[in-house]
């Protein structure tokens, strides 16, 4: 395979395997998530029909504080060994590794998604009363969004003092309006009112992620040099 | 130049106290909410400064990007001409796709705006200035931005009751001052020299999200919708007039206080490359 | 109206407290630069 390509795979596979020796980001993300819904669940009936309006907020909020969990360290081992140096004078085009650390904190936060959602059905009591089957766009593309961003400005706060404070800082601002239509379109398909439809989060959803998948290659490069 | 300023000061203040008696005196009362309605003289001027700053500081963060390499640079001067000449042209092509109030001169005279206040910033100002431009223009656009969103408030209180609405407009500036907020402490716990780059590179992502929040609030509410601060609609002529004089007032104000500021900025910089220039050329007494 | 004069008010506020820090802050470098004269004569 092209060169590029292998890059992107091996840093990937490397990624992985590391991760899954050490399983440091997934335990932490894990509890974290677990703790967030049974903290929430002191705040509101889970069981009550308006459980139902709330949920979807509730969901993606743990699944964004989850996130930025496993996107502080992204950049952490790159840091500590010279990665990024000897990464900054290889020939090695700088997207590849963007690309790798993405698509590794993506099936990272895919994982926790994965392993959350029976959770939250079980304690939520949560059924789907609309299309359930639109959730899946809205947690591929909504995981992406929030994957995508948090990995340039994990990148972005590498030399900033109080970098884990840095990251959620840069990031929630930027991410409101992905959130909103994770938010909504979770809460419209829960909900399942016929008069609404999901379509113009979803669609708004992949708008969003197009323009900042496309901002972030095109920027990283120049972030990656800064540092 | 020195000089100029106390004159501007002077001329300014002058301008503000009459718009201040406009607004207060001369501008009709208004029929439903009655006098509270005059915040209006200064909350919308103000937003409209601060969007103006931030998109100065847009065009500003742009250009520090682009002319670290006269090949990107030449690039970005055509494709800001292009832009310019699409919406020239556009709006005049696709009339019937236009939202509603919005005319095709209005789309123009932006999009010519937009073209030369890009190239007035490459004239006037030097690689380094333009981060300093930018700089500034975050500053004194989140300041006017507080004052939207506490002006806000304190206009909903009386006319509707509560001190907040989640309406498009208020939750978009809301955003919007958390993105510049968020721009400003990168510039102040950035450690690292290239920090100018960085910002830049945060402020043309925040510049982008933009539109993404406004229509993503917009869409929100139409499903949720909820009082809207400031009404919308038609405005008594008399009125517009108070509200433009208001404006370029404040735009004066604004424009002095970037210059002080951009002074500051200015000034401290050349101490600290003395400073650097001199622990370099004599480190032993810089380090008594 | 006292929710206009307060409204009026809190934007001259906001405006004066930020111009405050931006003369604090010069005349801060300039005793700094005072200093370093001195210091160097």
């Amino acid at each position: 395979m092209s060169a590029p390509q292998g890059i992107t795979l091996a840093t990937l596979t490397k990624d992985i395997r590391l991760e899954w020796r050490s399983k440091d980001a997934i335990n932490s993300m894990l509890f974290f998530a677990l703790l967030v819904v049974v903290v929430f669940s002191f705040s509101f009936d889970p069981v009550a029909e308006e459980s139902r309006q709330i949920a979807g907020g509730l969901v993606w909020v743990a699944f964004l504080f989850a996130a930025v969990v496993a996107l502080n360290q992204t950049w952490a081992r790159e840091l500590r060994n010279q990665v990024l140096d000897a990464y900054r004078v290889s020939p090695a085009p700088e997207n590849s590794l963007f690309l790798a650390k993405a698509l590794g904190n993506f099936i990272f936060v895919g994982v926790l998604e994965l392993l959350m959602t029976p959770l939250f059905i079980v304690f939520y009591k949560l059924r789907a009363l609309g299309p359930a089957w639109q959730l899946i766009p809205v947690a591929i593309l909504g995981t992406w969004a929030i994957v995508v961003n948090g990995t340039f400005f994990a990148a972005m706060s590498l030399r900033t003092r109080s970098r884990e404070i840095m990251l959620p800082l840069l990031l929630f601002p930027i991410t409101i309006p992905a959130l909103l239509s994770m938010v909504e379109a979770t809460t419209t398909i829960l909900v399942g009112d016929p008069s609404t439809s999901a379509k113009f989060w979803i669609v708004l959803l992949a708008t969003y992620d197009v323009v900042f998948t496309t901002g972030c290659l095109a920027l990283f490069g120049t972030v990656l040099h800064a540092e | 130049m020195k000089k100029a300023f106390p004159i501007l000061g002077l001329l300014t203040a002058v301008l503000l106290s009459y718009a201040l008696y406009e607004a207060l005196v001369v501008a009709p009362t208004e029929q439903t909410m009655g006098d509270v309605q005059r915040i209006f003289y200064y909350h919308v001027p103000s937003a409209w400064t601060a969007f103006l700053l931030f998109f100065l500081n847009f065009l500003a963060s742009v250009q520090y990007l682009v002319r670290r390499d006269p090949k990107t640079d030449a690039i970005a001067n055509w494709v800001v001409i292009a832009l310019g000449v699409l919406t020239c042209i556009a709006p005049y092509a696709f009339r019937n796709l236009l939202p509603v109030g919005v005319y095709p001169s209005s789309v123009v005279t932006t999009g010519i705006a937009f073209v030369g206040l890009y190239f007035l910033i490459h004239k006037l100002f030097s690689e380094q200035q333009t981060d300093m431009l930018a700089l500034t223009t975050a500053e004194v656009g989140v300041v006017f931005c507080t004052v939207v969103l506490v002006t806000g408030p304190i206009w909903a209180r009386p006319v509707w009751g509560i001190w907040w609405t989640w309406d498009v407009r208020l939750t978009s500036t809301l955003v919007l001052w958390l993105i510049y907020v968020s721009y400003l402490v990168l510039r102040r716990f950035s450690s690292s020299g290239q920090t100018p780059v960085l910002a830049a590179a945060l402020a043309v992502f925040g510049a982008l999200d933009v539109p993404l929040v406004y229509f993503s609030i917009w869409f929100f509410r139409t499903q949720h919708p909820q009082p809207v601060i400031g009404g919308g609609g038609a405005i008594d002529p008399r009125m517009l007039h108070v509200l433009l004089i208001n404006w370029l007032a404040f735009l004066c104000f604004a424009f002095l206080v970037c210059w002080s500021r951009y002074r500051l900025e200015r000034a401290k910089r050349e101490v600290d490359e003395t400073l650097a220039l001199e622990a370099l050329l004599e480190p032993r007494s810089a380090l008594r | 109206m006292t929710y206009l004069y307060t409204a009026y008010a809190a934007t001259w506020a906001i405006h004066v407290v930020y111009l405050v820090t931006v003369v604090r802050r010069y005349s801060q470098l300039k005793k700094e630069v005072d200093e370093l004269n001195r210091k160097k004569s």
